[in-house]
């Protein structure tokens, strides 16, 4: 189990995470700081930011101290040297989801950050190019929140053809 | 003069006969390979199975040069206006193969991303079920595409009217105009 | 909200239809200087660098270079890649890649489906390695389970695993000589690969999409006589990997195209989160199999292949290596593999053999519940790694207690490797671009999922 980084932000909640050895529950305004924290502690690699929509969830189990939101930001760090993941989850915002880009830190993230927006309309403030990536740029709504629907067609069995 | 008495090898019929032949045995597919299906395709092509049998191992690469079509994959609704570029690219005559229950009718991804199934904006000729249909099914698929060549008329132009078995003024052919095929976002 | 989005004209769609607007790469006289400077600074910045500002053109013209499009119909992009790339003659300025053509909405579609029913969904994200998928699926289910499954099914599922891996390589083999146009090498990989397929088949029932990995275990023991069909796979590629050897390694052709060519350093490499063989190729040691194992690694013995220049030649002969190493572990399974259960004897999530339903009303029940209902997965969420043939392939799994994942999210190494790619076509020529591509290795199932 990992100790957070010196000079981590103030108030940082944590506990331990199923497959992760830290997880940190951040504000965005802690959230920079404490990745730039971990950055300087030797996370190297950015593995993974998503986002997922709480809408049904809003009384989900967290620990004392976090202030539940619809959106969460969830990024997993990794320490190559030590062997060693974290996950951070920031309670990103409920209406208008807005949170620091780490592409200053991790320029990898780029991609991940953009699906996250183009998925759940996420922002990141100060991303470079803040665009859709897997829809089509005329999409309307974003996909994988959950007031927005499957989208499924009704399926039809029609006639089988007569001969051509 | 008997045909007997000829100097050299003749091959007599009639010219819509040895069209269809010629077609038949010198189909040309364009890649058209999407996802996974696109994998079966390409080992179709390959050592075991040999599409070259057939005289289609020339797999072209420009549209242009291309007769048959095998949409290999799942079709996206971002992918779709391409699909019908590259099908509207394609010289006449032009044969599609929908390979994989995903192209056929969106398979098991009956959502807001797939276009559920890619008659809604090329004309297919055959169908290949499976997921993913194994080499021998696209065989087979591509062997009823032969037949169908073989049986078919040479000067049948797709946009003089719907497949028969439809009669006419049947709402549901995508017609052979450039619409834009963007299905929209579901409401 | 919307200020801060980036948008460009689209142009009109009776014009170009296919146009996807800001998502594109634009004219430099719409692209400002900072972005000019960030597309290739960004990179350099991480690792200590400044950019030099003599490495951006910033006042060239926009009638001095050419802005062309690759894919995503183009037979070299392995698949529905587009790539935008900006010309000065024959050299590559910029690049940007523009994805989505084989977006599926999985993720959505997962969060529809139950437990058991999802590893199918998940299978078909990376085509190429379906049993990767399944396998970090089922762990990260397993994970929120707090289940462990029994001995025999880690090894079957560690030795499939690996003859997946195989095939991966091979067709990665295959496709890149395709793309240099060592059309042989195609012919060969395949063949090879139908050798694998045949005993998958065998197995599973089927070539691709295999769903044999499950929660609980595997969907069915090894049939009978696997040992001897196991051998002559592994006997024949090991052979046979020589055979390549000897067609690629020393053609000078195929040197002359990759050696050398698209070099990446360990730090760019992990600056942009690349993983897998581009980040091996750079020498930095770092496989989840040996670093974090999981299944059985650590009991079995292997390499881990690391090149030292980080070019496309590296790449290349890391993934022939990897198969023989492969071949190695596949190997070892074969000598060790327990006796046992192929899955767990929880009714709840694993369902009764197929024989014990005509008998046992339980066992009846049981299979119904499973099958209409689902698993109860606890309250949790879980991110789980395992190392598929393209890097590190995560799954982030979000349970609300009930049968369906509140979330299912899966970081597809191939995703996140293809930001390498503007930065390693930087400079060089058109043709060095289809060898970057391919020694890459995107699968875009898994990019789009
Ligand atoms: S039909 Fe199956 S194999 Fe083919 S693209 Fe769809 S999911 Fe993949």
């Amino acid at each position: 189990m990992i100790a957070l980084p010196a000079r981590s932000p103030e108030g940082v909640i944590t506990s331990e995470g199923l497959a992760c050895d830290l997880l940190c529950f951040a504000t965005i305004e802690q959230y920079p700081k404490l990745v730039r924290a971990f950055k300087n502690a030797g996370f190297q690699m950015a593995i993974d930011v998503c986002g997922v929509d709480y809408l049904e969830q809003m009384d989900r189990p967290l620990p004392e101290g976090v202030v539940a939101t619809r959106f969460e930001v969830v990024v997993n760090l990794l320490n190559m040297v030590k062997k060693e993941r974290v996950r951070i989850r920031v309670q990103a915002g409920t209406d208008n989801p807005e949170v620091a880009s780490l592409f200053d830190l991790y320029p990898g993230v780029e991609a991940m950050e953009r699906e996250a927006y183009d998925m759940f309309g996420i922002l990141f403030s100060k991303h470079p190019d803040m665009t859709r990536i897997l829809m089509p740029e005329d999409w309307e709504g974003h996909p994988l929140r959950k007031d927005y629907g499957v989208g499924r067609v009704p399926v039809q069995f029609k006639e089988a053809p007569g001969p051509r | 003069m008997a045909l007997e008495d000829l100097q050299h090898n003749f091959l007599t019929g009639r010219i819509e006969d040895l069209v269809k032949w010629a077609r038949r045995a010198s189909v040309w597919p364009a890649t058209f390979g999407l996802a996974c299906c696109a994998i079966e395709m390409m080992a179709a092509g390959a050592a075991d199975y040999d599409l070259s049998r057939y005289g289609m191992e020339v797999f072209r690469n420009s549209p242009r040069q291309a007769d048959l079509m095998i949409v290999a994959g799942r079709v996206s609704q971002k992918m779709a206006p391409v699909l019908r570029q590259v099908y509207d690219q394609m010289m006449e005559p032009k044969w599609v193969i929908s390979m994989g229950v995903c192209a056929s009718t969106g398979g098991m991804f009956n959502n807001y991303a797939i276009v559920q199934g890619v008659d809604q904006i090329v004309p297919v000729d055959v169908y290949a079920p499976g997921c993913p249909p194994s080499p021998e099914t696209l065989m087979h698929a591509i062997l009823t595409l032969h037949e169908q060549i073989r049986t078919g008329e040479i000067m049948k132009r797709r946009e003089s009217g719907t497949p028969t078995h439809l009669g006419h003024d049947n709402g549901n052919w995508t017609p052979e105009v450039p619409v834009s095929v963007r299905l929209g976002t579901p409401k | 909200m919307t200020d801060r989005i980036r948008t460009a004209p689209r142009p009109d769609l009776l014009v170009v239809e296919t146009s996807e607007g800001a998502q594109g790469l634009q004219s430099r006289s719409e692209t400002s200087k900072d972005e000019l400077g960030r597309e290739v600074g960004s990179v350099l910045r991480v690792s200590g660098l400044t950019l030099d500002p003599n490495d951006v053109d910033f006042d060239r013209q926009d009638d001095e270079t050419m802005i062309i499009n690759m894919g995503p119909a183009h037979p070299s992009t392995h698949g529905v890649l587009r790539l935008m790339l900006e010309l000065d003659g024959e050299f590559v300025l910029r690049t940007k890649p523009v994805i989505g053509y084989l977006h599926t909405g999985m993720e959505k579609t997962g969060e529809q489906l139950t437990y058991t029913q999802g590893a199918t969904n998940v299978t078909r994200m990376d085509y190429v390695s379906p049993i990767a998928n399944e396998l970090n699926y089922s762990m990260a289910v397993e994970k929120l389970l707090g289940i462990e499954v029994p001995e025999r099914a880690i090894w079957i599922r560690m030795m499939m695993a690996e003859l997946n891996r195989i095939v991966s390589h091979l067709v990665w083999m295959a496709t890149n000589g395709m793309d240099l146009g060592a059309t042989s090498m195609m012919i060969y990989g395949f063949r090879e690969r139908e050798l694998v397929l045949a005993f998958f088949e065998k197995t599973a029932g089927l070539r691709l999409n295999l769903n044999y990995v499950r929660p609980g275990g595997v969907a069915a023991d090894l049939p009978d006589g696997w040992q001897d069909d196991v051998a002559v796979i592994c006997e024949t590629i090991d052979a046979r990997t020589y055979e390549y050897d000897q067609l690629l390694t020393g053609q000078p052709i195929f040197r002359e195209r990759m050696v050398g060519v698209a070099p990446i350093t360990a730090e760019e490499a992990i600056a942009l989160s690349v993983t897998g063989p581009v980040l091996r190729s750079t020498g930095v040691a770092w496989d989840l199999r040996r670093a974090m194992p999981y299944l059985a690694y650590d009991q079995v013995e292997f390499d881990v292949i690391v090149g030292t220049y980080g070019d496309n030649f590296d790449r290349y002969a890391i993934r022939l290596n990897e198969i023989r190493e492969s071949v190695k572990i596949v190997r070892q399974c074969l000598d060790m593999m327990p006796k046992g259960d192929y899955r767990v004897q929880d009714p709840k999530v694993t369902p009764p053999p197929r024989a014990r339903i005509g008998e046992s009303m339980e066992a009846l029940i049981h299979h119904f519940k499973l099958f209409t209902e689902g698993m109860q997965v606890p309250v949790g969420e879980v991110y789980s790694a395992v190392e598929s043939p393209r890097g590190e392939l995560g799954c982030y799994l979000v349970s609300d207690g009930s049968s369906k994942p509140y979330r299912l999210h899966v970081r597809g190494p191939s995703f996140v490797n293809l930001q390498a790619i503007p930065l390693l076509m930087r400079g060089g020529s058109l043709s060095d671009a289809i060898t970057v591509i391919s020694t890459v290795d995107p699968i875009m199932g898994e990019v789009d999922r």
